[in-house]
């Protein structure tokens, strides 16, 4: 089980609150394809001779290609990797690229799976974020990308938006269950260092962001998702019943996956690497074959330490079983101990035979719970 | 002993007292360029990074020069003098110690309060001044108002006060000339039976403590069967001797010198400054006047940040205390912050400087209480107790009454800040004693001040409305029946012992409300209301609460950036672990200091 991940960093221009690196500009883009090609060349032995279960092209924004050079890059994925039959190969796409003619040529690719950024069904919701499509075109492409065949369908929400209200954002989660969108990724509004959000908010031309409000919508995003029928699967990810995104959830469950392009992420099962952030580095450092990113290598204390804090964001929760068998027993103990609080007092928590779980309740409080289930060396 | 003077440094901070006392060290060559570090005078880090004289020191010098035709040597002993208000007493000791004293001024600031506070010791113990205007070389040196100033204060010839500057080595020789024709040479008996003034000691880990003294009568002679008189404790003296940058050792010293003794004793708890050494046979008849025990007057509670290192924290507590005597602690504890000392200091400073020491030399993390003073409880039965911590209050019904310590306290300013300076104090239950004009721009003002009214944030106040101007200098003069109240927080109507303080009755409303609005800031959402609550007895005065946090959840998305995000939990998870438990209320360690940041 390996998962590669393609990093598309160009936008048609940057939204508010997004801090992906990602370019608004033109340039290097044929020489970023050709350097991305170069790159899996050079790291063809990264996954250790797994075959890619999964295959995504994230941003920025991949749609600005045209569908034969994604193609290409899987095409040249598969030479040197294997890609297994019935892999999911997804593509984020925003709603201005999606167009009868992009889908038809997308529909020839090997491209299984597409991932739209709608983000909101509601004009006043896109200008806030700095979006560049329309309500009315992000439900066009909706639409259209499901008769065209894409069932295999996710669309991205952003809740938590200050001038926005509850009632827009019931409306948003209702388009998406009127369309029997498969899989929803819903995010809260987070106002990162760097971006213009954060610049706005401090300069008072944005309220700041109202955790009580988003706290709120995320709950009634549960209650209504639930009541539909669908799973819970990761604190941001709900799907139909055998729909969850199997790359992502490869991040959340420990698998080995390749990150190509500037800023990319790759993980080897022992240490985590992250390319340069920096386009025109990237682009020097494959041609020269020099080492282009970051790494650390994982200590037996901070693998635990991400098991804990993804697994517990998932429906799958903690195997304490795992944790006795992986990490030994000093590691259990605490665990339980420290899982102790949460279950009784608070019901944040909740033991299912071997499996520590997130309650519901628990789902708004993950970080602070995970964070006391961490071990500190 | 006619070619001996004793002398001091009179300077305040930042006014070049080191740097002027090194460059005398160079012309009489003293030290060597080899054992030349910046400031040779105080060599610990602590001292010389805030620029102060913590513990004062000695140093012998030998001036040699012609004059009259003749060459002529003599033994400089210039004994340096601690440069803060809370170590008033010690620099009493050494200008005791002392025939002279050079005031040395800022040529481009002026003299400052604690300046003249010294200098009025010094003036009191017939020291002979020779004024000193430091600084010369610089641009903005205003020589002739200072000199004004100068000569109103002690009244010297305009000649008299001589212009240097320490960075140039400018006036130097001016200045020993005038040391040796100015200061007297020190008067006493050789013959007399021994009488030695401690004014110093320091602790060294392999010869134990090592006192300083100035031998006022008598002689004294290496294995002499020693006794200090307000301890009463006898030693052999294993090795006297003179301090150069080092100790060396001497057989026998006489009235008028200035020197050390080595005598096993092992904590600086034996040795008091201000003491009297003298022979176990034939002792002096009495001891040298001005002696007086120490007394910490700011007591606050220190707790390990870790509660694993309370024993740590006492070793390293016991080894401050080896070279500090005015450190006082005991053991005592706190429902909200577990087992720690209760401690007292000689002021604000002191209590600075050994959360410093704590942190530098130990790697001590602590916490430390809000401060209070020393109050003495009268019980309905007439019986006295000294109370260093608001949980230690008689029982209310037991309880006649409080009195509180007062302090003199001078301040020097620019006589534009004289409004706001007077409504601080005033603000602060301050009576106004008196007030002067120094100079037509520089006043003198003197006010009557409870000490517990300075010992939160006065000093920075006073900065600041001063534009960093006045300067400030207090000691204690005595006692005074005072209406005090103990103020508690209550964090979900659990009582937090470490925020409780006495406080007097008229700002107990004001206190608390602010105390509670501070204490609403620094203490962070949790997953339900905090209420916290400022109580008088059983009736709440102010509340606020800090409304339940609705979520803690990153609900975005990261991809495979998972280093990110793990670090950021793992960043959290440590700062909980310093975390307080009030009941089910996580405290921060900001919060116990809350007090000491009210605006």
């Amino acid at each position: 089980m390996a998962g590669l991940y393609v990093h598309i960093p160009f936008c048609r221009q940057k939204c508010h609150y997004c801090n992906f690196y990602s370019v608004a500009s033109g340039k290097f883009r044929d020489e970023t394809i050709d350097a991305i090609v170069n790159e899996l060349e050079i790291r063809k032995d990264y996954l250790g001779g797994e075959r890619l279960n999964t295959v995504y092209f994230g941003g920025g924004t991949p749609s600005l290609f045209a569908p034969g050079k994604i193609q290409e890059i899987i095409l040249k994925a598969d030479k040197l990797f294997g890609i297994v039959p019935g892999a999911e190969i997804t593509l984020e796409a925003n709603p201005e690229d999606i167009g009868s003619t992009w889908l038809d040529a997308l529909k020839s690719t090997s491209v299984n799976r597409l991932s739209i950024g709608v983000q909101s069904f509601n004009n006043a919701d896109l200008r806030y974020l700095g979006r560049i499509h329309t309500a009315e075109k992000a439900e066009s492409a909706v639409r259209l990308a499901l008769e065209k065949g894409f069932e295999n369908l996710s669309v991205d929400l952003i809740f938590g938006i200050p001038a926005s209200d509850d009632k827009i954002w019931e409306s948003n989660i209702l388009k998406v269950l009127q369309y029997n969108i498969r899989h929803l990724s819903a995010y809260a509004l987070t106002v990162e260092p760097g971006t213009a959000l954060r610049l706005f908010i401090r300069k008072g031309k944005y309220q700041p962001v109202d955790e009580d409000q988003a706290a709120g919508q995320f709950e009634m995003l549960m209650s209504r998702m639930k009541q539909a029928g669908y799973d819970h699967y990761e604190i941001s990810n709900f799907c139909l019943p055998g729909h969850c995104s199997k790359h992502n959830t490869s991040y959340w469950t420990g698998d080995k996956y390749l990150g190509v392009g500037p800023a990319a992420h790759s993980y080897d099962g022992n240490s985590r690497q992250w390319n340069v952030a920096n386009l025109k580095k990237y682009i020097e450092a494959v041609e020269k074959n020099e080492p282009l990113s970051e790494k650390e290598t994982l200590t037996g204390t901070q693998k635990y330490n991400e098991y804990v804090m993804t697994a517990l964001r998932t429906m799958w929760g903690i195997d304490l079983e795992k944790v006795k068998n992986e990490f030994g027993e000093d590691f259990y103990l605490h665990l339980i101990k420290e899982a102790k609080p949460f279950e009784n007092n608070q019901h944040l928590l909740k033991k299912n035979q071997r499996i520590l779980l997130l309650t519901d309740r628990g789902k708004l409080f993950a970080d602070k719970i995970s964070s006391a289930l961490f071990w500190n060396d | 002993m006619k070619n001996i003077r004793n002398f001091c440094i009179i300077a305040h901070i930042d006014h070049g007292k080191s740097t002027l006392a090194d460059r005398l060290l160079d012309y009489t060559e003293t030290i060597s360029e080899r054992e030349k570090k910046e400031q040779v005078l105080d060599d610990m880090d602590l001292e010389r990074e805030r620029g102060i004289t913590i513990k004062s020191h000695a140093i012998q010098m030998i001036y040699k020069r012609e004059a009259h035709n003749r060459n002529e040597s003599f033994v400089l002993n210039l004994i340096d003098t601690p440069g803060h208000v809370d170590f008033s007493y010690e620099v009493s000791r050494s200008i005791a110690a002392c025939e002279g004293a050079l005031l040395i001024v800022d040529a481009t600031q002026g003299i400052q309060a604690q300046t003249i506070s010294n200098l009025y010791l010094a003036i009191d113990h017939d020291l002979e001044i020779i004024p000193v205007l430091n600084k010369m070389d610089l641009d903005n040196a205003m020589p002739e108002d200072v000199k004004d100033q100068i000569v109103d204060l002690i009244g010297c010839d305009r000649e008299d006060i001589i212009e240097a500057s320490g960075k140039t080595g400018y006036g130097v020789d001016k200045i020993l000339d005038a040391i040796v024709e100015r200061i007297p040479s020190p008067t006493g008996d050789p013959d007399a039976p021994l009488q030695a003034l401690i004014f110093d000691s320091v602790f060294n880990s392999y010869r134990g403590i090592i006192a300083y003294f100035r031998i006022f009568n008598g002689r004294i002679s290496k294995g002499d069967l020693v006794k200090f008189v307000a301890t009463g404790k006898e030693y052999e003296a294993d090795e006297i001797g003179v301090l150069k940058l080092g100790l060396q050792s001497k057989k026998t010293l006489a009235a008028g010198d200035v020197g050390y003794i080595i005598s096993g004793i092992k904590t600086s708890k034996e040795v008091k400054v201000g003491d009297t050494v003298t022979h176990v046979k034939n002792p002096c008849s009495e001891a040298i006047s001005g002696f007086e025990h120490v007394k910490p007057m700011v007591f606050a509670g220190i707790y390990p940040v870790d509660a694993d290192d309370y024993e740590e924290l006492r070793a390293s507590m016991e080894k401050l205390q080896l070279n500090d005597a005015s450190l006082t602690f005991e053991p005592e504890s706190s429902a909200a912050l577990g087992f720690g000392f209760r401690c007292g200091f000689l002021g604000l400073l002191h209590m600075e400087i050994i959360q410093e020491r704590l942190d530098r030399e130990f790697d001590m993390d602590v916490i430390t209480t809000v401060p209070n003073v020393s109050y003495k409880a009268y019980t309905t039965k007439g019986v006295m107790t000294e109370v260093h911590n608001p949980s230690g209050l008689p029982d209310q019904n037991l309880l006649d009454h409080i009195e509180e310590p007062y302090i003199h306290a001078q301040i020097i300013s620019k006589s534009d800040y004289v409004g706001p300076i007077m409504n601080l104090c005033i603000d602060r239950r301050g009576e106004l004693k008196n007030q002067v004009y120094l100079t037509s721009d520089r006043v003198e003002i003197t006010f009557e001040l409870p000490l517990a009214e300075i010992v939160f944030d006065f000093y920075d106040k006073l900065k600041s409305i001063s534009k960093g101007y006045a300067s400030f200098d207090y000691h204690v003069v005595g006692y005074k029946p005072a209406k005090l109240v103990r103020l508690d927080i209550l964090l979900n109507g659990e009582r937090v012992d470490a925020l409780s303080t006495l406080i007097h009755s008229a700002n107990a409303y004001q206190f608390g409300r602010r105390m509670c609005e501070k204490l609403k800031e620094l203490i962070p959402r949790q997953q339900f209301d905090v209420a916290i609550q400022a109580a008088i007895g059983a009736k709440i005065i102010a509340r606020e609460t800090v409304k339940a946090v609705r979520k803690d959840v990153t609900a975005k998305c990261y991809g495979g950036d998972i280093t990110r995000k793990r670090k950021l939990l793992e960043k959290q998870k440590k700062g909980k672990k310093r975390m307080r438990q009030v009941g089910n209320v996580e405290v921060p360690q900001s919060a116990f200091l809350a007090v000491l940041k009210l605006d």
